[in-house]
């Protein structure tokens, strides 16, 4: 690995790191304005054309805000929580291939900072890891509103884990492979997993919702029952920290599910495009293609956000135990049986 | 027992069926419902750049009207005053001298007019009971201000502004 790579590499990071951050910022301005068309309204519009400074606007205003840890709190569980939670948030996307390897040049480059080959396996890692934040937070507050929403957001993170986890093993028997960067070449074209796997898409979309504590799973914050829920007692950039941490897990999440089932990068038409325009402007295409799903699934996330109201505790529970679960593995049933028979029968 | 109105509609619980259990239909009907308003035409009213049209008959600021030669119709009778629920007006009255028959239309008109605002309730008696016509209230909302001195409005906010010359 030359000095170059080197150079592109950590450029690709800084990328990355920076687009999570402008993505999650300007998911607070499209959730206001999404939110506002649908109740029809017309949204923050009184900063900068259209209302888009607002995100800068909000984001001075955190950081002025008096900084508050209450007496009672843990001091240094109470800064680490936010610090965890917006950690475990940025180094989702590590493992995330953005687009084909692109040739800017003479120098070919991977549109993906590593290519590890559990990359999934690592998703669920920083996934589960990001449940700590919130439940440090929660806990280190020592207010009990804040440690209800912590033990809600662990046993529902928990819960919707588990089906996550078996909604990828029917993927996973079909792609047989773990990488990422394996799975999105597999989806060249139009050949995207959705189509062998809707159900299994349908079950790890549920779980996204809660795994992202977005309404109708929102119970770890609901204003209604629990204050704030974890993040009562904080204020300043630390809830700021928290909420971006929410806006760029809905972020990594929507890269992940257009990864995964989506085809990712791959769009149909994409050869045709290659041999035309190049190995530069081709790969930058896909990337555009990419980001048109994420933000399809972002703004999905948001109409859900304003359409279904929360679940019931027990209704959650009873969704992620008694229905999800038993649903993801009829779905490895069936994904093992049918594609043993088309092996079978030799298609 | 019968019901008098014969309106009541006696509902019958049922345990929701497979479909209704499985949320999904009833989630993209409301999703459909949601996406309805999304290309809707927004119903707010951006307030100080725009204005709701107001009743013909709305009811807002005072103004002393002047007559068809600008003079101040206004001649301190305290009719207003005295029909205000709120007794939200207070009036001084003067005579007018010689050399003033160009502002003022009667012999005897009010040096100091003045309404408190935050006492007014709009009721428009005043404007009833003026037989001068000279009160009407058909200005704008009364707008906000810091302190409650500053709502007591003189004739300097209530007479309507001269003619032209």
């Amino acid at each position: 690995m030359g000095l170059v790579d080197i150079a592109f590499k950590f450029g690709l990071i800084l990328i990355i790191f920076v687009i999570s951050l402008v993505v999650a910022m300007y998911s607070t301005y499209a959730e206001r304005k999404i939110a506002a068309f649908f109740q029809d309204r017309i949204g923050p519009n009184r900063a900068g054309p259209f209302g888009l400074l607002q995100p800068l606007a909000d984001g001075a205003k955190m950081f002025l805000k008096e900084e508050i840890i209450p007496t009672n709190a843990t001091p240094f569980l109470f800064i680490v929580g936010p610090s965890l939670a917006i950690l475990t948030a940025c180094i989702g996307s590590a493992v995330i291939p953005w687009g084909q390897t692109i040739t800017i040049g003479g120098h070919v480059v991977d549109l993906q900072v590593t290519d590890i080959n559990v990359g999934v396996l690592y998703i669920f890692g920083v996934v589960s890891l990001g449940v700590y934040g919130v439940m440090i937070g929660g806990w280190a507050s020592n207010n009990k509103y804040s440690l209800l929403g912590a033990i809600r957001a662990a046993s529902q993170n928990i819960s919707y884990e588990i089906s996550m986890g078996l909604s990828i093993i029917a993927l996973l028997m079909l792609t047989g492979t773990l990488s990422l960067r394996e799975i999105a070449e597999q989806q060249h074209g139009a050949n995207w997993n959705i189509i062998r796997q809707p159900l299994g898409f349908l079950i790890f979309i549920i779980c996204a919702f809660a795994e992202t504590n977005r309404t109708p799973f929102d119970l770890p914050e609901c204003e209604t029952e629990l204050v704030g829920g974890y993040h009562t007692e904080y204020s300043s950039m630390k809830l700021g920290f928290y909420l971006f941490a929410e806006y760029i897990n809905m972020f990594i999440s929507s890269a992940v599910m257009a990864t995964l089932y989506w085809g990712g990068y791959n769009y149909p038409g994409m050869d045709w495009m290659l041999a035309h325009t190049g190995p530069t402007i081709a790969p930058i295409i896909g990337v555009v293609v990419l980001f048109t799903k994420v933000f399809l699934f972002i703004f999905f996330f948001m109409w859900v956000r304003w359409t279904i109201p929360r679940f019931r505790y027990d209704q959650l529970m009873d969704l992620g135990w008694k229905i999800l679960i038993p649903l993801a593995i009829a779905n490895i049933v069936l994904t093992g049986v049918v594609s043993a028979a088309l092996t079978h029968f030799g298609f | 027992m019968e019901s008098l109105s014969n309106k009541r509609k006696v509902l019958e619980v049922k345990p929701l069926n497979l479909l209704e259990r499985a949320y999904l239909p009833a989630i993209i009907g409301g999703l459909a419902t949601t996406m309805k308003h999304f290309f809707r035409k927004p119903v707010t009213i951006s307030y100080p750049e725009e204005k709701r049209e107001f009743s013909e008959n709305f009811r807002g600021m005072h103004s002393l009207k002047r007559d068809e030669d600008g003079k101040e119709r206004c001649t301190a009778c305290g009719l207003c005053a005295l029909s205000c629920p709120a007794e939200a007006i207070t009036m001084v009255a003067a005579e007018r001298q010689k050399g003033e028959e160009h502002l003022y239309r009667e012999e005897k008109y009010a040096a100091v007019y003045e309404i408190n605002m935050l006492r007014c309730i709009f009721c428009g008696l005043c404007e009833e009971a003026c037989p001068k016509e000279a009160i009407y209230l058909d200005g704008d909302i009364v707008p906000a201000d810091y302190l409650r001195k500053d709502f007591i409005y003189g004739k300097d906010k209530l007479v309507e502004p001269p003619l032209n010359q």
